[in-house]
């Protein structure tokens, strides 16, 4: 049999190769998992779903959450929710957490007040990297004495303002001492191995030069672009601008790519 | 060069053939790679046994906070040894079971390491349900800063529990359909399914107390 000048054997080969790509496709197309709850989308460092608080609190509070985002890079967002979805508030919590992906992605330093009026639930959701200084137990300190005897009394605004600055307050602590570091850092750059990297990074470039002269075309040009990491004093600053709010606080706000392996504590009003 | 095209010339068909056929296999290649089939056993494998490294080391956590709450808790209820004893017992039993890379792929040892686990998280069920009766105790400081800890790390086992079976579904799906399963076959012989957590209804409740 033949078609279009091709053998049977090449034909069925051919059916096999589309077979295999269509089967490799399938598996993409089933591997795009349903998610059984859905999120709020991330509008901005106040999320206020459940409509508690009033257009000037939010406003107040989402400058406080950008003022530390802008001095340590901490994504700290507050969420209102309607409802849990049927879920508990750790669950959704660090799920809402992981869908908007807070902090950054490489220090994970994001934290989330989850306020679920509906259930009186709420919670403090504590990124991978803020686990270290924003405890389960001082996340629970906040809750009990900052958060909740406020919601008791309906007070929504009080409480979710004297948890943040409870949570700020702690965070700041910590990241001032985290901060001095890379300033300490900066000012030990000493001249003279400055030169030597200099001299160095010379050395490795005219012998490149002189090897890809001598006609070793291939290790020649290999050697030309080797990279030497120089004393850098400008590497820890640059991090931190990355993955946090694109195109600055008018244009949107999103998520870093942080995660959160359940950190923080909950409690109840 | 000029050979090989006068082959080609010579014997259209077999020369057709053969380039159509080393065309196949480089677009099933390419097919294959470019959506990264090739290299998903592996991956999928790796992203699942890192999961399971942080389930035990959330358990390992939670083992660390019980000498602790043990010996917080005994200074105020003394006459509680019962559950005391059951909870240092089911720690240490739990601790002895043995983990490796090995256990996630034996459905026994799976079995095991599970059991031990649950039978600890009953045990210390029944710890803070007794506790409910001293509130000189549920007043402490110290307790209070353990209680928030361990229902912390409950919570961050609940988390990586979640990840690791999300992690082996994937593993596994992709060990047991199509392109995946060619290819671990002809590639990776050596990768097994993984076990996965068994719901454990009881799990999240502290089991009634008997005495």
């Amino acid at each position: 049999m033949r078609l279009m000048g091709l053998s049977a054997g090449t034909l069925v080969r051919l059916f096999l190769a589309l077979v295999v790509l269509f089967a490799c496709l399938a598996v993409y197309a089933v591997g795009a998992l349903a998610v059984d709850l859905t999120f709020p989308p991330l509008t901005g460092r106040v999320v206020d779903g459940a409509g508690i608080l009033t257009e000037d609190q939010r406003t107040a509070l989402e400058a406080k959450l950008k003022a530390q985002e802008d001095k340590t890079s901490d994504q700290v967002v507050v969420a209102t929710v309607p409802n849990l979805q049927g879920t508990t508030v750790e669950d959704y919590a660090n799920r809402l957490f992981r869908a908007w992906k807070l902090g950054q992605a490489k220090t994970n330093n994001g934290a989330l007040l989850l306020v679920a009026p509906s259930e009186r639930k709420v919670r403090i959701e504590v990124g991978y990297g803020l686990e270290g200084a924003l405890t389960d137990a001082l996340s629970r300190v906040i809750i009990a004495s900052a958060i909740t005897p406020r919601f008791k009394t309906g007070d929504y605004y009080g409480g979710i303002d004297a948890g943040i600055d409870g949570i700020l307050g702690i965070l700041s602590g910590d990241a001032q001492e985290w901060q001095r570091k890379p300033q300490v850092r900066a000012d030990e750059v000493d001249p003279t191995q400055v030169a030597v990297f200099v001299i160095l990074f010379l050395v490795v470039l005219f012998v490149a030069w002189r090897m890809s002269r001598s006609g070793t075309g291939r290790a020649g040009r290999g050697g030309g672009i080797v990279f030497l990491p120089g004393p850098g004093s400008g590497g820890w600053s640059g991090g931190f601008s990355d993955g946090g709010s694109s195109g600055g606080f008018g244009g949107g706000f999103s998520g870093g790519g942080g995660s959160s392996g359940g950190g923080g504590a909950s409690g109840d009003w | 060069m000029v050979s090989m095209l006068n082959a080609g010339a010579l014997r259209p068909t077999s020369a057709a053939a053969r380039l159509l056929g080393v065309l196949t296999i480089l677009l099933v290649a390419t097919g294959l790679s470019g959506c990264g089939a090739i290299n998903r056993v592996p991956t999928l494998e790796e992203q699942a046994k890192s999961s399971w490294s942080e389930v035990q080391n959330q358990y390992q956590r939670r083992a660390d906070l019980i000498p602790n709450l043990v010996e917080t808790v005994k200074g105020y209820a003394q006459q509680e040894k019962d559950v005391l004893i059951g909870v240092t017992e089911a720690r240490a039993k739990a601790s002895s079971v043995k983990v490796d890379a090995s256990t996630v792929s034996d459905p026994q040892k799976f079995k095991e390491f599970q059991d031990a686990q649950n039978q600890l998280s009953g045990a210390l069920g029944r710890l803070l349900v007794t506790v409910e009766k001293y509130p000189d105790l549920k007043s402490n400081q110290n307790f209070l800063a353990l209680q928030s800890q361990l229902e912390g790390t409950e919570n961050r086992i609940a988390v990586a529990r979640r990840d690791y079976i999300g992690a082996v579904q994937a593993y596994n799906t992709e060990l047991r359909t199509i392109p995946g399963r060619w290819i671990a076959a002809i590639l990776y012989p050596e990768a097994k399914p993984m076990e996965t957590f068994s719901a454990t209804p009881n799990a999240d409740r502290p089991p009634n107390v008997k005495f």
